[in-house]
This record gives C-alpha cells, sequence and structure tokens, in this order.
C-alpha cells in the first residue's frame, strides 16, 4: 500500500492547528533528496484548556506509536523523535520505545510552532525560524524533515488501517457539565457538537473555536459552521464572564509564552494587554496593533492572537456587555 | 554566471544567485527600510521593517535570497503604514539619548521616525528604568536603549565569547551580560548595535576631560588605524589618510604634540622580532603570541589562561611611545613628566582597559593617561566646530612623527606579523599565506610557521593546534585594528576592507618599510625593561 497515495486520498489536515494537508507534507518529504530525514511527533500542545493531544497520548498511545512507525517505514534512513511538554514527557517517556528519541520541551516558552521545536532539539532558543525554507526541505540539522501533531500520527495509523472515519479530536471545556475530548466527524457543525457531547447549555452563552487562547469568538447564533485548528471549544456563560478578565487571560498567556523575537509579537502584544489593563478599548491604537500582529507576525503564534481579541470587541454589543468607554 | 532577473517595482533588475532581497535592493538605489539588519550578521528579521510584497506575500527581504522572476513592492499604501506602527514599537522601547549617541549623525532609527512622521507619546516608554551595566573600564551597555535584536548576543558569539545573553525577566526576555562569563572589552557589540546601546566608557560625556587638565603638556598620539577611517565622518572615503588633518585639528583643540603611536609600533617590532628569536633558540614557550591586542590579551586571560606565558611581553605601541614620552622626551625637553598628559587616539575600546593596567606604570606614571576612540575624537572635532574637511594640513612631532612602514600596518590583520619578518630577515619579504579559512592564514618562511588570525574564536582554532606554528599573530577585530570597536559606524566588512587597503598604500609609500632601520630606534634603545611586561 502507497501510504501517500492514501494520505492524500484521505484528505487528512494536520491536526496541530495550521490545518496543512498532510498527504502534501509526506510527498515533499518522501521527494526530498538528502542522506538523512528527520521525523517529529509534536507532542507539546500548549494552548490553554487543550487536553486532547494529553487524551490520546494517554488512551491511544499504540495508534500514535504505529504511525510514527508508518513514517519511519515510508522515509528511509530516517529517524524520530517525540518533542514532549515536560508533563506529557514526565508521564510517556518510559512508554516509547527505544528507537524513538524522546525530547523535553523547555518549560516557560511555547515553543509549539515547528521550527521553534527544531530549534529546541537541536540545542537552540526555540525560537521560529524564516520560512522559508520549510522544514519539509531542511528541517532538523538541515536536512528534511517531517513534523506532524500527535493527532495526525494516529490517524495516520488509522487511514494505514483503512479504518479512518473521517473523525477528529475535540476538545470542549468551560462553563459546561461534560467536559473532555470526544471524537467525532471533522464535519460536524459547533452546534451538533455541543449537542451530540450533552453541551448545550440553557444560559447565554458564547464559545470560543479553535484554539484555547488564539480561538475566535462565535455568538450562539453563529454556531452553524464546524471547528478549524485545533478543535478546542471552549463555553463561556454570558452573564458570568468579565470581557476584561478574559482577555487579560489571553493577553497574559501571549505576552507569557511568545518567544519575543519579532517586533509586533514582542512589543504589541505587551501594549495590548496594558491597553485591555486600563480598559481602554476605544484606544485607536489597538486597531494598528491588530493590523502589525496579523500581517507582519515572524511566526503563527503572532499572527492567531489578533482574533480573539478582535472578534470579542467586534461582537461587545451583541453580547451586552456594558458598554466600553472612551478613556 | 549565476545571474538571474526580478523585478523590483514593476522594474527589471539584474541580480546574483544567493544574494538577498535587500543587497540586490541597495545595489539598485532601492530604499527599504531596514534596522536590525546588519551586513555582517545573519540577518534575525526580527524588526519586520524589511518587509516586503514578493509575489502575493509579505516577506522581510533582509534574509529572502533572490529567486529568478520574483516580483518585488517596497512600497504601498497599507505596508508604508504598518512600517509605521512597528517603527512606533521600536521607538517605545528605545530610550532616546540622541545628543550622546555613537552613531552620531548616522542613526537609522531617527532618520526613520523622522521620514515616517512618527508620533512619540503614543505609548509609554517601555525601558525606561531598565538598568545600565558596565564591562570593566570599557565598555557601557545601557539596555533601556536596546530593541532586542540580539545582533550582540551574535557577535559576541562570534567571538567565542558569549558574555551576553537573553534571560527572562518577568514576561520578556532581556539582553544582559552572564554573570559567568567575562567580556574580553573588544568593543564588537557597540559595532552592530543598530541603535547605540553600547558605547565606550566616558563616550561622550568625558571627552573634554584631556583638554581640562590645565597648566600640564598635552601630548596627543595617533594610532595607525584612525588615519585612514576617521575621515568617514566628514565626507572622506574609507581608506583616504587624513593623518595630518587630524593632527591639524589636534592643534586646533590645544595640543602641545602630536606624536604617531606608528613609531611606538617600531619599536614594538624591533622588540618582538629579538624575543621571537630568542625564543626559537631555546625552544621555550612557542609559537610566540602577540600581544598587542588587549582584548585578544584578555581572552587569553580568561578563557586560554595555560597560553599566558606564550604572549609576547613587549608591550603594546602606544604603551611604548607614552613611556618613552615620559621619560626620553621629557628629560631631553625639561619637563617634569608629572606634567604631561599623554592621550592616545585608538580605533579600539579595550585600550581604555590597558591603560588601567597597573603594572605598565612607569616611575609611577601611567604611560597613558587617556585613550579616546575614534569617534571620540570625530565628536570633539564636530563639538568646536573645527572645519575638518578645510583645515590645513600640519605635520606631526619629532621625535615620534615618522615611523616605518611597518609600524603602519600594524593597523590592519597580519601588520603585526609581517613587520616582525620584515626585521627578522632584514627585507620587505612577500609572505606566501595560506587562507584556511577567512580570517585564519597560515605560512611558512625560511622554516618559520607563523599564523595570523582576526576575530578570537577563529584564533581558538590557531591554538588548537599551536604546536604546528612559532609565531602567531591575533587581533580580535574584523580585519585587525581598522575594524576595531572605537571606531566610526557604520563599520561592517566592506568599509574595513577600504581601510585597511588605505594602510597598505601608506606603507608603500614609505621611504623606510623596516621598523629596526627607522633612525629613532637606536637613540631610545637603551633601556630593555622599559619595553616589557609580566602577564599573569
Amino acid at each position: 500500500m502507497d501510504i501517500i497515495t492514501e494520505l492524500k486520498k484521505s484528505n487528512l489536515r494536520g491536526r496541530s492547528g495550521s490545518g496543512y494537508l498532510t498527504g502534501l507534507k509526506w510527498e515533499m518529504v518522501k521527494g526530498a533528496k538528502a542522506l538523512k530525514k528527520y521525523i517529529i511527533c509534536n507532542a507539546s500542545e500548549g494552548e490553554p484548556l487543550v487536553y486532547k493531544d494529553y487524551y490520546i497520548l494517554k488512551n491511544h498511545l499504540k495508534e500514535v506509536l504505529s504511525g510514527i512507525e508508518v513514517a519511519l517505514n515510508t522515509f528511509k534512513k530516517s529517524q524520530a523523535y517525540i518533542y514532549f511538554k515536560p508533563d506529557y514527557y514526565k508521564e510517556f517517556r518510559r512508554k516509547i520505545p527505544k528507537n524513538i528519541i524522546v525530547f523535553k520541551k523547555e518549560k516557560e516558552y511555547i515553543a509549539g510552532e515547528e521550527t521553534s521545536a527544531i530549534q529546541a532539539i537541536e540545542g537552540n532558543k526555540p525560537e521560529p525560524r524564516v520560512k522559508p525554507p520549510f522544514p519539509t526541505e531542511k528541517g532538523l540539522y538541515g536536512m528534511p524533515t517531517l513534523i506532524n501533531n500527535v493527532e495526525t500520527f494516529y490517524y495516520v495509523f488509522k487511514i494505514f488501517q483503512k479504518k479512518y472515519n473521517q473523525e477528529r479530536f475535540y476538545s470542549i471545556q468551560g462553563d459546561i457539565k461534560n467536559k473532555g475530548v470526544f471524537e467525532l466527524k471533522d464535519n460536524l457543525s459547533i452546534q451538533d457538537i455541543l449537542k451530540k457531547t450533552n453541551n448545550w447549555p440553557n444560559f447565554d452563552f458564547f464559545v470560543q473555536a479553535g484554539g484555547g487562547a488564539s480561538g475566535e469568538i462565535l455568538l450562539s447564533s453563529e454556531l452553524k459552521k464546524s471547528i478549524s485548528g485545533i478543535g478546542s471549544l471552549i463555553v463561556y456563560n454570558t452573564k458570568k464572564t468579565d470581557p476584561y478578565l478574559l482577555m487579560e487571560k489571553w493577553a497574559d498567556f501571549f505576552i507569557n509564552n511568545n518567544c519575543d523575537k519579532c517586533v509586533p509579537c514582542r512589543e504589541g502584544l505587551f501594549r495590548i494587554y496594558e491597553i485591555i489593563k486600563e480598559k481602554d478599548l476605544k484606544n485607536p491604537v489597538l486597531k494598528d496593533l491588530f493590523l502589525v500582529l496579523e500581517k507582519t507576525s515572524l511566526c503563527a503564534l503572532g499572527r492567531f492572537s489578533v482574533k480573539p481579541f478582535s472578534s470579542l470587541i467586534k461582537k461587545w454589543d451583541k453580547l451586552k456587555f456594558p458598554s466600553i468607554i472612551k478613556k | 554566471m549565476g545571474q538571474i532577473k526580478i523585478s523590483i517595482n514593476n522594474k527589471e533588475v539584474k541580480a546574483k544567485k544567493g544574494e538577498t532581497i535587500l543587497e540586490v535592493a541597495l545595489r539598485n538605489n532601492v530604499d527599504i527600510p531596514n534596522l536590525c539588519y546588519h551586513a555582517d550578521v545573519e540577518p534575525s528579521a526580527s524588526c519586520r521593517l524589511c518587509l516586503v510584497k514578493v509575489n502575493d506575500g509579505l516577506l522581510t527581504a533582509c534574509n529572502t535570497k533572490v529567486k529568478p522572476g520574483m516580483k518585488i513592492i517596497t512600497h504601498y499604501r497599507e505596508l508604508e503604514k504598518m512600517r509605521k506602527i512597528n517603527l512606533e514599537l521600536i521607538f517605545a522601547q528605545h530610550i532616546e539619548e540622541c545628543h550622546d549617541c555613537v552613531w552620531l549623525d548616522n542613526c537609522k532609527l531617527l532618520k526613520l521616525a523622522q521620514k515616517y512622521g512618527l508620533k512619540k507619546d503614543r505609548f509609554k516608554d517601555r525601558k525606561k528604568n531598565f538598568p545600565i551595566y558596565k564591562f570593566g573600564n570599557s565598555l557601557i551597555f545601557d539596555s533601556s536603549k536596546c530593541i532586542d535584536c540580539k545582533n550582540c548576543i551574535e557577535v559576541c558569539k562570534q567571538q567565542g565569547v558569549s558574555y551576553l545573553k537573553v534571560r527572562k525577566n518577568g514576561h520578556m526576555f532581556s539582553v544582559e551580560p552572564d554573570k559567568k562569563r567575562n567580556c574580553i572589552f573588544c568593543g564588537q557589540c557597540i559595532l552592530h548595535c543598530p541603535v547605540g546601546a553600547f558605547e565606550a566608557v566616558g563616550e561622550f560625556e568625558d571627552i573634554e576631560k584631556p583638554l581640562l587638565e590645565k597648566k600640564k603638556y598635552i601630548f596627543f598620539q595617533i594610532a595607525p588605524a584612525i588615519r585612514t577611517s576617521l575621515g568617514e565622518a566628514f565626507g572622506f572615503n574609507p581608506g583616504d589618510n587624513v593623518l595630518e588633518k587630524i593632527a591639524a585639528s589636534l592643534y586646533r583643540l590645544g595640543a602641545d604634540k602630536v606624536f604617531d603611536v606608528s613609531v611606538g609600533a617600531d619599536f614594538t617590532t624591533v622588540e618582538e622580532a629579538e624575543e621571537l628569536k630568542k625564543r626559537l633558540e631555546k625552544r621555550k614557550n612557542l609559537p610566540l603570541l602577540t600581544s598587542c591586542c588587549p582584548a585578544w590579551v584578555e581572552f587569553i586571560k580568561k578563557y586560554y589562561p595555560e597560553f599566558i606565558p606564550n604572549l609576547t611581553t613587549v608591550k603594546s605601541p602606544h604603551i611604548i611611545s607614552g613611556t618613552l614620552i615620559k621619560t626620553y622626551y621629557a628629560k631631553e625637553n625639561k619637563i617634569d613628566p608629572k606634567n604631561i598628559i599623554v592621550v592616545s587616539i585608538m580605533p579600539c575600546v579595550s585600550k581604555k582597559h590597558e591603560i588601567g593596567i597597573k603594572k605598565l606604570k612607569i616611575n609611577g606614571l601611567k604611560p597613558v593617561d587617556y585613550v579616546l576612540t575614534t569617534r571620540e575624537l570625530i565628536r570633539l572635532i564636530k563639538r568646536k566646530k573645527i572645519d575638518f574637511k578645510k583645515i590645513k594640513p600640519r605635520k606631526l612631532d619629532n621625535p615620534f612623527s615618522n615611523s616605518s612602514g611597518a609600524g603602519i600596518i600594524f593597523g590592519q590583520t597580519g601588520g603585526v606579523a609581517e613587520a616582525a619578518l620584515r626585521t627578522i630577515f632584514n627585507k620587505k619579504i612577500k609572505i606566501k599565506f595560506k587562507h584556511l579559512e577567512p580570517g585564519i592564514k597560515e605560512a611558512k618562511i625560511n622554516g618559520l610557521k607563523i599564523a595570523v588570525a582576526y576575530g578570537t574564536k577563529k584564533a581558538i582554532k590557531i591554538l588548537e593546534k599551536s604546536n604546528n606554528y612559532d609565531f602567531v599573530e591575533v587581533m580580535a577585530c574584523e580585519g585587525g585594528c581598522v575594524g576595531g570597536g572605537g571606531q566610526p559606524l557604520p563599520s561592517n566588512k566592506k568599509i574595513i576592507k577600504n581601510r585597511a587597503k588605505g594602510i597598505l598604500k601608506i606603507d608603500r609609500n614609505k621611504k623606510i618599510r623596516l621598523a629596526h632601520l627607522n633612525p629613532v630606534i637606536k637613540k631610545y634603545s637603551q633601556n630593555k625593561h622599559l619595553f616589557h611586561t609580566k602577564f599573569t
């Protein structure tokens, strides 16, 4: 069986947030000419309130390792790594076979972004590299590198076994009763996901979909679409939520976990944090900061950090939050 | 070969394979704003100002290599707007001190701020109370000016020193010195910082101090590498010899005498050649390592102390000439040496550290009282409104006015070694070097095995196989003293190369090119102990 053809047929997209077609990625690594190739399983999920990779490692480690094995067999002379965040490292490292190198991510850094992971494994400060070149041509130690998420490897194995049913994992958290990680069809609407998991609230609510900090804010009337990104869904009880506090939490997460390399992300997010602390949302500077973050940041962390803020502010009035005062 | 065509702003331009968009643009006079870019450092692409539209996406021009058919747009409204916002963010993390900045009139940040009509009050200064660090008597790092591009960390690493690092303070990383490491005072951080966060000690608040020494004789002496670089600040090209204009300016500033450190270099050469011969005879403490670069000496002392016995005990040129001024010259001219102030104009910040070394004192006096860098003298000339371009050249003063060509080439890499060899073989020799890699070369002349390196990290490679050599010259800075930490900004490999070319031209035009043939040598060489020191 040609796994790359199968991956392409399946339309599987990477489950780390970027949503890149897995088959294409594999094809690029396969096609690259090199004496050595590397495979990295990214197990460093870092966004707040997202535990789906943990769930998969805990419950389906065998399948994930088999997925990595499929990659090892596909790429000649390749070496595999698992890039764990510290607590996952502690829990799972003993369960990993010897032919796979386990690497513990530094604690303070987000470092989950693929080129930062490569930097870290090479012993450098985990800062993103400039792309191109992409890891598929020049990755770990300058060699073609396949870097996929835990969940992606899990589904690679499902595809290998011809047992893939177009599903994905959803991490559902927030002001609901039935919290957890659920494996369901990947095209379900958010509404259906909440209903199927018995989580549809009976109070005014909104959700954050896609990422635990970087996810977009959606009103309860906007839930007919499916989730992209890392499949995270957080439900907020509108009346019980202080929007300033919520934004402060995101901003705090970003400024503590970004790498501080590029100006828009380092300085821009710091200024957003300042503005939110002062509840100065009418400040015209905010829009300028969103613009440079989204368009000029070096890596996806900066570019994706705007969405939660901008979408929450946009929907502020519909959510009937106390009016924003001009300072 | 390797030529490709790309289009910049709808105009077709030729580019070489391997070039970056920024390099091609600059060559074609297309102005792409940039700040953290330095021609000699791997681009970090962190300031984001050089983002340009390439086909349909935005890419940083500093590190994107050209590809055939690339369509590049460097300016349009939204992009300019984003540049302005990022520039504003950079400005808000940089505490300006424009009146006292090493960039003098060449500050890229200020020029960009003016060009983009920056409003400076939208943000509070983020780094208001950030600390100022002092590295020995040589360097100041004002971290409140730092814009986090980390060029300094990169060059410090390139020097094999890694004294600078990032540390997380609260939620942000900032650059600071690593207490477990030691600074060698080379000052490369100054040359690679785009915003003047590093400067020499005293730059520029103390530059008038030497002039305020009342009722004293003020003697200036000019290092070899200054004469082909100082003019850059006044419209001359790198490499133009402005020695006698410098002398004239110094007289205007109140100098009683102006001497040439190159004459001191002739003494260093003769002594060092002799020392090398002696060590070769005894086969002891070989290879002989040069020691006229104090940053190199610091590097050895702090990181490779096992090589201390290999350092030549001969003092560096300006220390020797300072010593001679305060001994022989004072006596001949019936001046109490206590009433002499010697000021060295140096391309270097480690020389500021060197003059504080107690062992170098002569009869209780420092041989050199002040070191001013090239930049500091430029500032002084500008402050005193001296018209450097028009000032009439003036000869330097005897007996330290005329050096051999050997004394001049001390200012660039390989010069000290070549000067010594000229004396050892008593002729102007042509050395056929084998270039091992940029910055490291070796040669074999009449059985004598020598190596020459600049950049302390590169020197490690020579130390690792030190048994292969008899004589090793190392300078800490790119291209030797012409690329020193005290030189005018901007400073990069291309500029440094031209400064060196100027130095070599002066040597070629000298009548006497061998140090020991300089008549002044005989006159003052009786007391050998004046020329030697000890390293511990």
